[in-house]
């Protein structure tokens, strides 16, 4: 006989571990079956050279909610907190900012951020309150979308005539028309275009990537930190509260398939055959994998399965680690500057120009970069002396013209460390050894399809009500007992818990109701 | 510079040279791109060929689709509301189907060909919802409008003259059955099948053939007064079937932009064609939901007072105080065959039971005025025409 379970969790990315947790908090009887051999998808910690070990997906935790952490306890040893942010110059002139203060630039941007910021954080505060609850439906009659709608309507009234215009002018614009009309200087532009196109198929002059900004400061106000331990640290936390709430982890176990009985989800059958039974199965697997692949086209309805196979998610940003037998040289940076986030995006138009061939399935000749050395304050990463490097490089288009072979892996690791070199002159005879991970690679070690950082793009026609299909938005699938509790679904991507958190409510509050 | 010449003017079917030398009145429309009669000679006379004799119609812009692959059962089977595993190889079925709201896209008769190979008949194009549908099955679907010339030959004598024109076997077709014939080398596929609600059949081959088999099929009817059709007489032979009528009772789903313009099965009468003991097909869930809660729209065929046809009338609960419109007409005719003034229509539930008696409002004009009549109906069932040679088989010869 096969076991019994309460709920079964498709993926212990770092959503499924919120999710499981929380539903064994309830009381409930949880099972988590994760493909790979390690915990927390996305939000990991891994070894890729002898010694060296990285933070393989994300590296810097800033969307954490607050809501997720105080119901689970969780308490989060950071490496580094309030990370400072500096966007460098190749003269060694860089721009440095963290909360609402910028150095490096004259005194009319420094005023004029730190309005910014205080605008873009009121804003992003409206925001967060909806990242943690279920969309409304629209055109219901059910009491909590319909209270859920009144509060959104209420809470844009109260932010004021003026602001309100000024949030519904913002939200669909783009990020470049805002900085080029606020700002000065290059180099801030050029991060803050960055800050907002990250993990995204879009560039600084895309529609909406205001909103994809706000979405990164809605939580947190923006603050960066480094869990000790690399981010894998932050799921080994969750799967230690799960464990706690009695939910049994299983890793190396990937499902092959949802079972599916008379039109409702009875289980699932992994890759090595074995079956689990459960009337409700939560997949952490993006949406597109978990209905076309696990559960099947077939087993839910037409209009509902185009729109889940039509939804945009090919990932774009591609991840370089490098062991280091020591810190590079950076002109205009000390020692200590190497705890913060380096910037490469040296103007606004460089941004947008790295995007340009994306759009046709080539990569950035100029890649933007994100650097962390999370060695710097974490000894567990490296060797003492000896660091490693971590960088989300743009562009890395998933659908590349000409595939990713060998050769165009080489060659875009050949033009991300030139680019590096421009800026660390002396990093060629301190590495080690080098691994690059495509979005590509990322689908396959991490089971992301597309390779994509929010597993579908993350855009006005796949938010909120919409996400990840309009119809689906409050985590039940229109097949009974199947969930999503992942980055595909309300409110998307980062190491956020938000949408596991949200997706275990939802399940809990259907029980209630039931 | 490649210079692609595109067809602009009216598609000719294959058998447009017969009917072009057959037609007297020179009234034509365009049916799905196709200039179509609406009646060659006469449109009573045709119709009456239907209900006396044969009456042949040229079907070839019907909408056609032929699907085939490993999944195509389990694909038609997910997208009609109704049990295809029951339609087995040689039999061709009536259908609907469904968006995720469950509500009427369209209908259709799906025919089995051969094992696991169909062909979907529809009034409405349909390709980017078929494709939709086709995501995850094995199955390949292919717009087959074109390839296929095809005739509806109906009526009493019809029978004799499929038999005469050598058609071996077919004494033994039922009404949705299909057959396979040799045609002068050709394949010639013949069904039991019609919109005329009369007994009759429709020849399906491919159009090089198309002239060859109306010269045989004419020269086989010949003394069984034969004759070619259009449109308006078809219409008359469809409403008398009480069959339903793309964008007369129902409004293909896809195509309203307003809640509440488009109906479910049930609304449509068509609570038979749909088998809820199927674990999933297209708008499952919505009709499962609406069975509990109940239907807004009832479909209803109404047998109405007087000879004055109520085209596009308002259909009232109450012939005058507390007038209250429930719903409207939306096929309507004075019936030759029945000696009935009949029309289908669409009221609001719980109105329009069998046997309920409810009020048309008939306007029609004479010189040039207009008048008004407040018409008794009643609500009936059964299709207001339906002769026993429909089902009979063998069917007799007349
Ligand atoms: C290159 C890159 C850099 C990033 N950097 C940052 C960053 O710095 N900061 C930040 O906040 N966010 C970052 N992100 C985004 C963040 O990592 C993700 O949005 C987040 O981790 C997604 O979490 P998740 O739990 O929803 O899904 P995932 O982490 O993708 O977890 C899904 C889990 O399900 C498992 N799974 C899938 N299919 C099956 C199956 N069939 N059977 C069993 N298990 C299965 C997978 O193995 C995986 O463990 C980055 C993303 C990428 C790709």
């Amino acid at each position: 006989m096969t076991e019994q379970y309460d709920a079964i969790v498709i993926g212990a990315g770092h959503n499924g571990l919120v999710c499981a947790a929380l539903l064994g908090k309830a009381g409930r009887k949880v099972l988590v079956l994760e493909a790979n051999e390690q915990v927390g998808g996305a939000a990991v910690t891994r070894r890729f050279a002898d010694d060296y070990s990285v933070p393989a997906c994300a590296h810097l935790l800033y969307q954490l909610q607050p809501q997720v952490k105080k119901d689970l306890g969780l308490n989060i040893a950071l490496a580094s907190d309030d990370m400072e942010t500096v966007a460098l110059s190749t003269d060694g002139q860089h721009v440095r900012y963290s909360g609402d203060r910028v150095q490096g630039v004259s005194d009319a941007d420094a005023a004029s951020y730190r309005e910014f910021h205080r605008r873009m954080g009121r804003f992003a505060n409206l925001l967060q309150t909806y990242l943690n609850k279920p969309p409304p439906r629209l055109g219901t009659k059910d009491r909590k979308d319909l209270v859920t709608l009144a509060r959104l309507g209420l809470d844009l009234r109260m932010l004021g005539r003026k602001e309100m215009r000024e949030f519904l002018r913002l939200i669909g614009m783009n990020i470049h028309d805002e900085v080029t009309e606020r700002f000065e200087s290059k180099l801030l532009k050029g991060a803050l275009s960055l800050d907002a196109v990250v993990g995204t198929h879009l560039g600084p002059r895309s529609p909406n990537t205001i909103m994809t900004y706000l979405y990164r400061l809605a939580g947190n106000a923006g603050r960066l930190a480094a869990p000790a331990g690399g981010m894998g640290a932050v799921s080994e936390a969750l799967a230690q509260a799960a464990r706690s709430h009695g939910v049994t982890i299983r890793t190396g176990m990937p499902v092959q398939r949802v079972i599916v009985d008379n039109g409702r989800v009875t289980g699932v059958e992994t890759q090595n055959g074995e079956n689990f039974a459960s009337f409700t199965v939560i997949s952490n697997a993006d949406p597109k994998t978990t209905i076309l692949n696990l559960v099947g086209a077939r087993h839910v309805e037409t209009g509902f399965a185009r729109r889940i196979s039509n939804i945009r998610m090919q990932g774009n940003a591609a991840k370089l680690h490098l062991a280091l037998d020591g810190l590079p040289v950076v002109q205009g940076l000390e020692k200590k500057d190497f705890g913060a986030r380096l910037l490469i995006a040296p103007d606004e138009h460089y941004v947008e120009r790295a995007f340009n061939p994306a759009k046709y399935g080539e990569t950035s000749p100029e890649p933007v970069l994100e650097i962390s050395i999370p060695s710097f304050r974490d000894s567990t990463l490296a060797p003492t002396g000896k660091h490693v490097l971590s960088a989300i490089v743009q562009y890395a288009p998933y659908r590349l013209k000409k595939g990713w072979d060998k050769a165009a892996r080489e060659a875009f690791k050949e033009t991300t460390l030139r680019k590096i070199t421009e800026f660390m002159p002396d990093i060629d005879g301190r590495i080690t050894a080098v691994e690059l991970l495509t979005p590509v690679d990322i689908e396959q070690e991490f089971h992301m399809g597309g390779g994509h950082w929010h597993h579908g793009e993350f855009t006005l026609d796949q938010f909120m009500f919409v996400r990840p299909v309009s119809g689906a938005a409050q985590y039940a699938m229109p097949l009974d007992g199947l969930f999503l509790c992942g980055a595909g679904t309300h409110p998307g991507g980062g190491v956020s818990g938000a949408a596991g958190r949200n997706a275990a409510r939802a399940i809990l509050g259907r029980e209630k109701s039931a | 510079m490649n210079v692609i010449e595109v067809h602009q003017g009216r598609l000719e079917s294959p058998f447009y040279p017969r009917l072009k030398a057959l037609d007297r009145l020179d009234s034509w429309h365009t049916w799905k791109g196709y200039t179509t009669p609406d009646a060659l000679f006469d449109a009573e006379l045709e119709y009456f060929a239907i209900r006396n004799s044969t009456g042949v119609f040229d079907l070839t812009p019907m909408t056609k689709y032929r699907i085939t692959g490993k999944d195509s059962l389990a694909y038609v089977d997910r997208l009609v509301t109704r049990d295809m595993q029951k339609v087995t190889a040689g039999r061709v079925a009536y259908a609907v189907w469904c968006n995720d709201q469950g509500q009427v896209i369209d209908d259709g008769t799906i025919f089995h060909l051969r094992e696991g190979e169909y062909r979907l008949c529809s009034q409405e194009r349909h390709l980017p919802w078929l494709m939709a549908a086709a995501i995850g099955f094995d199955v390949t679907i292919r717009e087959e409008t074109a390839d296929i010339a095809a005739l509806a030959v109906q009526g009493p004598t019809s029978f004799s003259i499929m038999k005469n024109l050598g058609l071996h076997g077919i004494e033994n077709l039922k009404p949705f059955g299909l057959m396979h014939f040799d045609f002068q080398g050709t394949e010639l596929m013949v069904s039991r099948t019609g919109f005329t609600g009369d007994l009759g059949y429709e020849l399906w081959l491919s159009p090089g053939k198309a002239l060859a088999l109306w010269d045989a099929l004419f020269e086989a009817g010949r003394h069984y007064d034969i004759r070619a059709m259009g449109t308006h007489a078809l219409e008359q032979a469809r409403i008398e079937a009480g069959y339903l009528a793309a964008y007369q009772e129902f409004l293909p789903a896809d195509e309203t932009v307003r809640t509440g313009r488009s109906r479910s099965p049930f609304e449509l009468g068509l609570d038979w064609l749909v088998d809820f003991r199927k674990p999933n097909f297209n708008g499952r869930r919505a009709l499962a939901a609406e069975k509990l809660s109940g239907s807004k729209w009832r479909l209803v065929k109404l047998d109405i007072e007087g000879n004055k046809p109520a085209h596009h009338s308002y259909i009232y609960a109450k012939p005058r105080k507390n007038k209250k419109e429930i719903g409207f007409i939306t096929s309507a005719s004075w019936s030759p065959v029945c000696k009935q003034n009949i029309a289908i229509g669409s009221v609001r539930m719980p109105h329009g039971a069998t046997g309920e008696t409810v009020w048309v409002e008939v306007y029609y004009q004479r010189e040039m005025h207009w008048s008004r009549v407040m018409a008794k109906a009643t609500v009936v069932d059964k299709a207001f025409w339906f002769p026993a040679r429909r089902s009979a088989t063998p069917p007799a010869p007349y």
